[in-house]
């Protein structure tokens, strides 16, 4: 194994890994202040109970998150070193703008409302957690400003043999930047609303606590179907805009070979990268693809025969993790409408509870597969149409990385087990009594 | 590239944030590494933890905030540094997962033999932190092997030279201390004072270490060319050494709360001492000083960090304005009920 090798397997052990715990954090810190603001409103116990149980689970996966967050920050200059000297004038500012202003607010906030239930009058303890809401959104939305500026640079000059920032207001309005972070947001949100949805869905099924948990399950079943309706609509411009930027993505994520004007969609694909073709192609619907692509029937999509072959994506992993996203986004549509419909009766619907209990890992699966589709189509460039990957790999010894990266499979297999393990464990327990 | 003074100040801001994550991270992590030392059982245990759980987080955003901001303003240095100390670094992180972990995890299983085996993981991730740390910052100021393309010779077995070694024991006692005294200005009944005799006990080892290191850097490192060019830094020693003289007498005559802020003064002094004497570089080149990282040749275009300048002006403040009144509210006395219950570790 080479040194570039390694250092990308190990990026993406570490970026997957740590985006296990993210997306629960972005949306289960905003439910759970949502619950404690339910209480000081109310009054009533149950969303205190409720604000006191969803805060515990977050706790739980907070502090993965957390640490497997440090480890990235050093990563761009542990293992890319010409990538951190040649873009670090324009990317590392919004690294550490992200430490500034994001995560001293939620790191030094959860603190004061994990030990501050004493101590602070409610008002003032519901405001600590939704500045942990707030800190870690405004993470997301630098942190993906950074990644947003990988995938399309905007706003640099080449200067001193690096990309130096021209203009701060072009990198911080860039709208590829934005619509990642709108559609990682709502992804976490649909997350953490089924998380909810399947928690409450596991002790529904056992009539444990039932007022309690109908009083979780509808806010989180609206959270869900907003949120899974906003998706669809965002990771369509999202596409719209990948088109634009990025024409070999999106041929690779479409598996389409040869450039066409009226391009078709088909229901069902099977790509043949070594033939550049697909081996089957089924169910075509007429000019769909150019309509999604660039808003017009009629339109001229790239193919990826009319890109060198040594800067095309690979194309099955992008085409297929594509694939799936979209059609699990679909799913968790239907899934949170009837459930949003059921909300007021649902201890009565027991074959929607023990779907939506299954439907927990799903979507952590949409997420791992949305980034397989912006950071693997996004090859082999490690920012789109400026450096390549293999430039960016520091000069350390293949050895050195072998051991790094065997060091997090293991460890981080370990501890996203016994995560996970506690996270049921106290999930299965329930609420504190009332 | 061009010299302004943006450079200077990010020099001064990249120091401050250093300085930051030695004085808060520096007394959990000296507390975790005591451990075993403070704590017999689960009770006091237990209190050690609640002494720095509502802090040890935020401490630790400021390594990752002197990370961010050595990648923004120093990109050069960020990438020849970082990966020219791959495995010490990697160490180090692979330390703070642990950490942190042990932290939330051991008091989520009701198990003696699960909480005994996260409170060793807990003490031995906090004490090779803090090696590292100290021997990384004592080879920074000596100097690295850096070649004229900036790749840093020798593996992390060459970092374990004397004066390096001497780094790492002057931060752990240096911790150890600061530790010690965070928690006797925390605890109460028994716990109380075992910290403050604890602390009294390294007091002289840490004084010892610190001269020994002072006086080495006279032969291993230019740290010193510095003073004698612009006497007024001396203050920064200075104050390392009224902070020494005040932590004894504070721990003497038992104001835990003003031993803490001398030991603090101490680890301020100390930081500054060093990065003083280390400017302009920011990691010397024991080949040739033609080759050495410095705020110069490694700094970010002047529009980046008057950005970050501004953003460091109007965030920081804020920043240190919640962060004080956390302290404030949070950091009263605990009892042996206060460690029992939901909202603690
Ligand atoms: C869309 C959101 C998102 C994405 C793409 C990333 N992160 Fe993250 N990160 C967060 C959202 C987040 C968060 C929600 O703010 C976290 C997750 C759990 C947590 O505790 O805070 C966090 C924690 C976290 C921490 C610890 C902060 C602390 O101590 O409080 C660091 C240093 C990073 N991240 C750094 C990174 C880097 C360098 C990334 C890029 C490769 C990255 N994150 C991707
Ligand atoms: C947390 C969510 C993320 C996930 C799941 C993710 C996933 C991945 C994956 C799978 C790869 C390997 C691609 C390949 O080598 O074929 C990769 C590479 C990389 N990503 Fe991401 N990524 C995430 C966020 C980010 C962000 C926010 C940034 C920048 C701010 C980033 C920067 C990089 C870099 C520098 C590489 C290494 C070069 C490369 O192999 O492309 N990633 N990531
Ligand atoms: C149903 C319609 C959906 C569409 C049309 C869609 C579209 C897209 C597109 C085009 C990208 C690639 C952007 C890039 O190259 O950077 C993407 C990425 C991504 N998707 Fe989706 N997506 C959908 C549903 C979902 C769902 C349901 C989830 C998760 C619950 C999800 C999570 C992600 C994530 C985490 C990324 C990577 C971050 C980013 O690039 O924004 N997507 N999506």
């Amino acid at each position: 194994m080479d040194v570039l090798m390694g250092s990308r397997l190990q990026f993406a052990v570490a970026a997957m890994f740590h985006f296990l715990f993210v997306p629960l954090t972005l949306g289960l810190s905003v439910l759970t202040a949502i619950y404690e603001t339910l209480y000081v409103k109310t009054g009533d116990e149950d969303y205190k109970r409720a604000a006191r149980f969803w805060g515990k689970l977050f706790l739980i996966n907070f502090a993965l998150g957390v640490v497997t967050g440090i480890t990235l920050e050093f990563q761009f200059g542990t293992n890319w070193r010409y990538y951190s000297e040649y873009v670090g004038d324009v990317f590392g500012s919004l690294l550490a703008i992200e430490a500034t202003l994001a995560f001293f607010l939620e790191s030094t906030f959860i603190a004061v409302w994990h030990f501050g239930w004493k101590r602070l009058s409610p008002r003032l303890h519901c405001l600590a957690i939704w500045l942990v809401a707030v800190g870690s959104n405004i993470s997301a939305l630098w942190i993906l400003l950074a990644n947003g500026w990988m995938q399309h640079p905007v706003g640099y000059v080449m200067r001193n043999g690096r990309a130096e920032l021209a203009s701060f207001w072009k990198v911080f309005t860039n709208p590829f930047g934005w619509l990642e972070f709108f559609h990682t947001v709502s992804a976490a949100y649909i997350l953490s609303g089924f998380f909810v949805m399947g928690v409450c869905a596991y002790h529904l099924l056992k009539r444990n606590e039932v007022d309690f948990f109908k009083k979780s399950f509808r806010v989180a079943a609206t959270f869900a179907l907003v949120f899974a309706l906003f998706e669809v609509f965002n990771g369509h411009l999202h596409g719209a805009e990948v088109a634009k930027t990025q024409p070999t993505k999106l041929a690779a994520m479409e598996s389409l070979w040869e450039t066409k004007k009226g391009a078709p969609m088909y229901l069902f694909i099977w790509p043949d990268p070594e033939h550049e073709r697909n081996a089957i192609e089924l169910g075509k619907i007429p000019g769909l693809l150019s309509f999604l692509a660039h808003h017009s029937f009629s339109a001229e999509v790239k193919g990826l025969k009319d890109f060198p072959r040594d800067e095309r994506p690979p194309v099955l992993l992008t085409f297929l993790s594509f694939r799936l996203m979209v059609g699990l986004g679909m799913l968790f549509v239907l899934l949170s409408l009837w459930a949003w419909i059921k909300r007021n009766r649902i201890e009565e619907s027991r074959l929607l509870l023990k779907l939506l209990l299954l439907s927990i890992p799903l979507p952590y699966i949409a997420c791992e597969l949305g980034w397989m589709v912006a950071e693997v189509g996004r090859q082999p460039w490690i920012v789109y149409g400026l450096m390549k990957t293999e430039q960016a790999v520091s000069p350390i010894s293949p050895f050195q990385v072998l051991v790094s990266l065997t060091a997090f499979i293991v460890v981080y297999t370990a501890l996203g087990i016994i995560d996970f393990y506690l996270l049921a464990k106290y999930a299965k327990r329930g609420p504190e009594r009332a | 590239m061009e010299r302004n003074i943006f450079q200077v100040v990010w020099f001064v801001l990249w120091g401050v944030l250093w300085t930051g994550y030695f004085v808060l991270d520096g007394f959990d992590l000296g507390a975790g590494l005591l451990l075993p030392k403070l704590a017999g059982g689960e009770t006091h245990k237990r209190m050690v933890y609640n002494a720095i759980g509502p802090f040890w987080d935020a401490n630790e955003v400021w390594l990752i905030t002197a990370g961010g901001a050595t990648f923004a303003a120093f990109p050069r240095a960020y990438a020849i540094m970082f990966s020219g100390l791959y495995a010490a670094l990697l160490l180090l992180l692979f330390c703070l997962i642990f950490r942190g972990v042990a932290l939330e995890f051991r008091s989520r299983e009701e198990d003696p033999l699960w909480r005994k085996r996260w409170d060793t993981v807990f003490t031995l991730s906090s004490l090779l932190a803090t090696v590292l740390l100290g021997v990384a910052f004592a080879n920074i100021f000596k100097g690295l092997p850096v070649d004229g393309k900036g790749i840093i010779h020798g593996g992390i077995f060459s970092l374990l030279n004397p004066y390096g070694i001497l780094g790492g024991v002057l931060f752990v006692l240096m911790f150890a201390v600061h530790g010690a005294s965070w928690v006797y200005y925390r605890a109460t009944g028994e716990l109380e004072e075992r910290a403050r005799t604890l602390a009294l006990k390294l007091w002289p080892f840490e004084f010892a270490v610190s001269a020994l290191f002072l006086a080495a850097s006279i032969v291993f490192t230019n740290l010193w060319n510095n003073y004698f060019r612009h006497p007024v830094l001396f203050v920064f020693p200075l104050l390392a050494i009224a902070g020494f003289v005040l932590t004894f007498v504070f721990l003497r005559s038992r104001k835990a709360l003003a031993s803490w802020l001398s030991s603090a003064l101490t680890i301020i002094g100390a930081v500054a001492w060093g990065l003083a004497g280390l400017f302009p570089n920011l990691l010397p080149s024991s080949i040739s000083p033609a080759y050495s990282v410095t705020v110069y040749n490694s700094s970010s275009s002047p529009l980046t960090l008057k950005v970050m300048t501004a953003v460091a002006f109007i965030f920081v403040p804020i920043m240190l304005a919640y962060k004080f009144w956390v302290y404030k509210n949070f950091s009263g006395k605990l009892t042996e009920e206060d460690v029992y219950g939901e909202e603690v570790y």
